[in-house]
C-alpha cells in the first residue's frame, strides 16, 4: 500500500453530530416544544405548584427508566422493575416499621434486596439460557407476590420514621436557595442520572454493557466472561429499581404491596422515547430522563388542559411510535 | 483502456462521486462492462470497490456522476429499482434470513402463491429452487434452513437468489472468500454459463489467480480514483498489483524458520461429536503450525473446542507441559491463548462500536484506574498504535466498524488479538477479505512474531497461504489430522493427497 492510501487516524474526538447526541437533542427539542405549548394554552400549567407535581411525578419513572437503561442497551429487557420497586419498598417498610431499625439501614435493605433479586433475574438469564423477556416476567410475578406476602397485603406506614418524607416530597435544595422547590426525589433522580451516566461512559462496566448488546458472542470470544457481567447488569438494574421504591414510598408515606404493576411500560417507554435501542448497545441516560420528563408533561399538560384520562393513554402510545420513528430514521441517515 | 468498437456497453459509470463523513470514497470514478463479460473491480482494502457497485445496485446514492445502462441514464433509488433494470448483487456481507430455507430466502417477496393467492405454493417455489440449484450443479436442499448451512453454501445460497431475478447485470463481491475448491469451480461453471447467455458480470476479487482465469478485463482502483482498465489475459499479475498498491511488491513463497524445541501447547484426544475424531497434536514456541484440509474437515471445530467456545466429549489440553481445563473462551485466554474467528460479522467484530473498542476489548482490564474507570487516553493511544501498525483505513478511532471496508475490518479483529498479547495465537482464516499488499504485510507480522516466540496456528484454506507461512502443516479430513508435513518441503499435492484421505482409505 502506498502511504497516501493510510490516513492517520485523527486524534480528535468523534463528531458531536452522532446520531446519539442527535436523538437526544430532537428528544430535548419535544420536551421544550410541549413545555411552551402547554404553557402557552393552559393557563393553569406554568405554575411554580404544577412543575413541582410534574418534577414529582418524573421521579419514580426516571429512576426505573435508568435502571431499564442499562439492561435494555446489554440486549436483554427488565420487566419486572415495577413490581420489584414495590418489593423493595416493602422491605424499606419492614426494616423501618417493622424492625424499628434506623433508615440508613432502611436504605441499604432496599437498594440490596433490589440489587439480590436483580442478581437472580441475571443468573437464571446468564446460567439457564432463560430469554430475557421470560425470566424477567417470571421475576416481576415472584417480586409482586413476595410484596405482598411479605407485607400482608396490606400497606406499611413510615409513621415511625419521622425523616422518611426526606426521601422524596420535602425540598432539602429549597432551604440552601430559597424559591427552588426542587423535591429531594427529584434530585435523587438527578444524582442517580449522573451516577448512571459515568457508570456507562467511563467504566469498564458500561464498557461491557455496550459490548454484551451489540455482539454477544463476539464479547464471548474475546475472553471476556460474559455471564458475569449479565449478572451485574441486572444487579445493577434492581438495586436502582430500590431507589425508586424508596423515592415512591416516601412521597406515599407507606409502602403499598398492590402497586407497581405498568410501571415496567412507562419505564421502558421513557427509555425508548430518550433513543435507548431495544436491540441493544445504543443508548444514553441522559436521553431516559428526557423521555421520562417528555412523558409526564404530556400526561399534566392533558389533564392541566382538560383532556381525558384515556386520551392521554392514547397520547403517549403515539409519541412512543413517533419517537422510535425519529430513531430510524436518523439512524439510516447516518 | 481496450476499446474494440463494440456497442453501446450494458453499463457505464461516468465522473461517479461518493462522500462518506470523513471519507471520500470515490472521486469521479468510471466503469464499464459489457454484455458476456466477467470485468475484475481490484483494489487495495477501502479503495471503494463495494461503494461503487452499490452504487450500480441502488444501495448507495452517488454525491455526482452518471450511470447509462444500454446508453440511456438511469437512477437507482432503491435496490428494487436496479433489479427491475436486471442488475443484481451478491454483498460481501451475506444478508440472509437464518430461520428460513434455501428456497424461502431465494424467492423472497416473491413467492409463487395459490389458493386465491392468499397461500404460498411451497411445492413450486422448491423446485423453483431446486431447479436454479441444479443449473448451478451444487447440492443444496432447497427445504433446508439457511442458518444451519455452512458460510459456503449460504453464500451458494445467495448467488442462487441473486440468478433467480433473471439478471443481466450480476455483481459479486469477494464471493468466493469462503468457498472451496470444488465449489469455486461450480461457481466458475455458472459465471461461464452466465457469460455464454449476455450476462455482464463484475467480479470483486482479492486473487490474482481468479482474475487470470475468469475476468476479461481488469479495472484498478486506488483510494477512490480509477487507475486503469487492462484485458485481463494480456496483463502480467505483476501489473496489476503495481497499479494497485502504487509500487513493487516483494514477498516470498515459502517459509523458511523453524520454531524451537519448546512445546508450548500440546493436546491429546480430542473428540467432539462427528467433527473432531481423536485428534492429537503439539505447538512449539516460536512456531508457526498451519492448518490445512477441505471446507468442513474440522479445522475450526478444533480450533473453537481448544479456545473453549464448544464443548469437548474428550480429551485433554497441556499449556506449558500442566493440563489445563479450558471450559470457556474467558479460561483460554487467561491461559494465554487467542482466537481469531474465520466468521468476523459475527463472532469477531462488534459492529456497533467503535475502532478503537474493539482493537482494545479484549484488553479493557489492562486499561482502568481505580479498577473501575476506563483510561480512554491510554486505550485511543494504543488504538492509533495498531491503525498504523496495520494500516488501518478510517477516518478516526472512534469511527463504527460496520462503516469500515471489510479488508479493514479484518485488520481490526487482528489488532484486538495483537494488542491482548496471548502466548499462543490461533488464527483462522486471517487473511479473508484482505489485499494483497496487506497480506504479505500480515504475513510478515506472522512471522515476527514467532520470531519473539509466539507460537501460532494459522488455520486457511489458501494453499499457497498454508505453504507460504507454515513451518510444519497439520492436514486434517472428516474430524481426523491425517498427516504432518515440513512446511519447508511439502508441495500442494502431499497436502491434497492428505486432506482428501478418507477414513476407509485410512490405515
Ligand atoms: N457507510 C459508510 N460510512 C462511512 N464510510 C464508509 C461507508 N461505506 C464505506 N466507507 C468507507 O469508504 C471507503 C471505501 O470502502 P469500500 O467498502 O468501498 O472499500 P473496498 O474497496 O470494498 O474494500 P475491501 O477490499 O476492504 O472490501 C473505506 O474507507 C470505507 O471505510
Ligand atoms: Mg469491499
Amino acid at each position: 500500500m502506498t502511504d497516501t492510501a493510510v490516513q492517520p487516524a485523527a486524534s480528535g474526538k468523534p463528531g458531536f453530530f452522532t446520531t446519539q447526541t442527535m436523538q437526544k437533542a430532537v428528544a430535548f427539542v419535544v420536551l421544550v416544544a410541549l413545555l411552551a405549548f402547554f404553557s402557552a394554552f393552559a393557563s393553569n400549567f406554568a405554575t411554580g405548584a404544577n412543575m413541582v407535581g410534574i418534577m414529582q411525578a418524573t421521579a419514580v419513572n426516571g429512576v426505573l427508566g435508568v435502571a431499564v437503561t442499562f439492561v435494555i442497551i446489554s440486549g436483554g429487557i427488565d420487566l419486572s422493575v415495577g413490581t420489584m420497586m414495590t418489593l423493595t419498598a416493602v422491605m424499606a417498610g419492614i426494616i423501618l416499621t417493622n424492625l424499628g431499625m434506623p433508615l440508613p439501614i432502611g436504605i441499604l435493605g432496599a437498594i440490596a434486596s433490589g440489587a439480590f433479586m436483580g442478581a437472580i433475574s441475571g443468573a437464571v438469564i446468564a446460567k439457564l439460557k432463560i430469554p430475557p423477556f421470560i425470566a424477567t416476567l417470571g421475576m416481576m410475578q415472584i417480586a409482586r407476590g413476595l410484596a405482598l406476602v411479605f407485607s400482608g397485603a396490606k400497606p406499611i406506614y413510615f409513621n415511625d420514621t419521622p425523616n422518611y418524607g426526606l426521601l422524596s416530597p420535602e425540598s432539602s435544595i429549597s432551604k440552601l436557595i430559597p424559591g427552588v422547590e426542587i423535591p429531594n426525589g427529584v434530585m435523587i433522580m438527578f444524582i442517580v442520572a449522573i451516577i448512571a451516566s459515568i457508570v456507562l461512559n467511563r467504566t469498564i462496566i458500561g464498557r461491557m454493557i455496550f459490548a454484551l448488546g451489540s455482539n454477544e458472542e463476539a464479547a464471548r470470544l474475546s475472553g471476556i466472561n460474559v455471564d458475569r457481567w449479565k449478572i451485574l447488569t441486572y444487579a445493577i438494574c434492581g438495586g436502582i429499581c430500590g431507589i425508586a421504591g424508596l423515592i415512591v414510598s416516601s412521597r406515599l408515606n407507606s409502602a403499598q404491596p398492590a402497586l407497581g404493576l405498568g410501571y415496567e411500560l412507562d419505564a421502558i417507554a421513557a427509555a425508548v422515547i430518550g433513543g435507548t435501542s431495544l436491540a441493544g448497545g445504543r443508548g444514553t441516560v441522559i436521553g431516559t430522563i428526557i423521555g421520562a420528563f417528555i412523558m409526564s408533561v404530556l400526561t399534566n399538560g392533558l389533564r392541566v388542559m382538560g383532556v381525558l384520562e384515556e386520551w392521554k393513554i392514547v397520547v403517549t402510545g403515539v409519541i412512543i411510535i413517533v419517537a422510535v420513528f425519529i430513531d430510524i430514521v436518523l439512524r439510516k441517515k447516518a | 483502456m481496450t476499446d474494440e468498437p463494440s456497442a453501446v456497453p450494458l453499463v457505464e459509470m461516468r465522473g461517479v462521486e461518493k462522500s462518506f463523513p470523513g471519507v471520500r470514497a470515490l472521486q469521479g470514478v468510471r466503469f464499464d462492462l459489457r454484455s458476456g463479460e466477467v470485468h475484475a473491480l481490484m483494489g487495495e482494502n477501502g479503495a471503494g470497490k463495494s461503494t461503487l457497485m452499490k452504487i450500480l445496485t441502488g444501495v448507495y446514492q452517488p454525491d455526482g456522476g452518471e450511470i447509462r445502462i444500454d446508453g440511456q441514464p438511469v437512477t437507482l433509488p432503491t435496490p428494487h429499482a436496479a433489479q427491475a433494470l436486471g442488475i443484481s448483487i451478491i454483498h460481501q456481507e451475506l444478508f440472509l434470513m437464518n430461520h428460513l430455507t434455501a428456497a424461502q430466502n431465494i424467492f423472497i417477496g416473491r413467492e409463487p402463491r395459490k389458493g386465491l393467492g392468499i397461500f404460498v405454493d411451497e411445492a413450486k417455489l422448491k423446485r423453483d429452487a431446486a431447479a436454479i440449484f441444479k443449473r448451478m450443479k451444487v447440492d443444496i436442499d432447497p427445504g433446508a434452513e439457511v442458518g444451519h448451512m455452512t458460510v459456503a453454501r449460504q453464500q451458494l445460497v445467495e448467488i442462487a437468489k441473486a440468478l433467480s431475478y433473471n439478471a443481466r447485470v450480476l455483481v459479486m463481491d469477494e464471493p468466493t472468500s469462503a468457498l472451496n475448491e470444488t465449489e469455486v469451480e461450480h461457481l466458475f461453471a455458472v459465471i461461464e454459463d452466465l457469460k455464454a447467455n449476455g450476462v455482464g458480470v463484475v467480479y470483486i476479487t482479492h486473487k490474482m489467480d481468479e482474475v487470470k482465469r475468469i475476468a476479461d478485463r481488469v479495472t484498478v482502483m486506488r483510494d477512490g480514483q480509477y487507475i486503469d482498465t487492462l484485458p485481463a489475459a494480456q496483463t502480467a499479475m505483476s501489473t496489476i498489483i503495481q497499479l494497485m498498491v502504487g509500487r513493487e511488491l516483494a514477498d516470498q513463497h515459502r517459509a523458511t524458520g523453524t520454531g524451537t524445541a519448546e512445546e508450548v501447547l500440546r493436546v491429546e484426544g480430542l473428540n467432539r461429536g462427528a467433527m473432531i475424531r481423536n485428534v492429537s497434536f503439539a505447538l512449539n514456541r516460536g512456531e508457526i503450525l498451519g492448518f490445512a484440509g477441505l471446507m468442513g474437515a474440522g479445522r475450526t471445530e478444533v480450533a473453537r473446542a481448544i479456545f473453549g467456545a464448544d464443548p469437548l466429549d474428550s480429551g485433554t489440553i497441556h499449556i506449558h507441559g500442566r493440563e489445563q481445563k479450558i471450559a470457556t473462551p474467558a479460561d483460554a485466554v487467561a491461559n494465554g491463548i487467542a482466537y481469531l474467528s474465520e466468521d468476523r460479522k459475527h463472532f469477531g467484530l462488534v459492529t456497533g462500536m467503535s475502532v478503537r473498542d474493539n482493537v482494545t476489548m479484549a484488553s479493557w482490564r489492562r486499561f482502568l484506574s481505580s479498577g473501575l474507570f476506563m483510561q480512554d487516553d491510554a486505550l485511543g493511544k494504543v488504538a492509533e498504535e495498531y491503525v498504523r501498525k496495520l494500516k488501518v483505513k478510517t477516518p478516526h478511532i472512534h469511527q463504527e466498524t460496520r462503516l469500515l471496508s471489510g479488508g479493514n475490518q479484518q485488520k481490526v479483529v487482528i489488532a484486538k488479538w495483537l494488542l491482548r498479547d496471548c502466548d499462543i495465537l490461533i488464527f483462522d482464516e486471517p487473511t479473508r477479505g484482505i489485499d494483497v499488499g496487506a497480506k504479505a504485510e500480515i504475513y510478515r507480522l506472522l512471522e515476527d512474531l514467532a520470531a519473539q516466540g509466539k507460537a501460532i496456528i494459522v488455520i486457511s484454506s489458501e494453499l499457497p497461504e498454508v505453504l507460504r507461512l507454515s513451518h510444519r502443516i497439520a492436514v486434517m479430513c472428516e474430524g481426523r489430522i491425517t498427516g504432518e508435513l515440513d512446511g519447508r518441503m511439502a508441495s500442494q499435492e502431499d497436502i491434497m493427497t492428505l486432506a482428501t484421505q478418507r477414513s476407509s482409505a485410512a490405515a
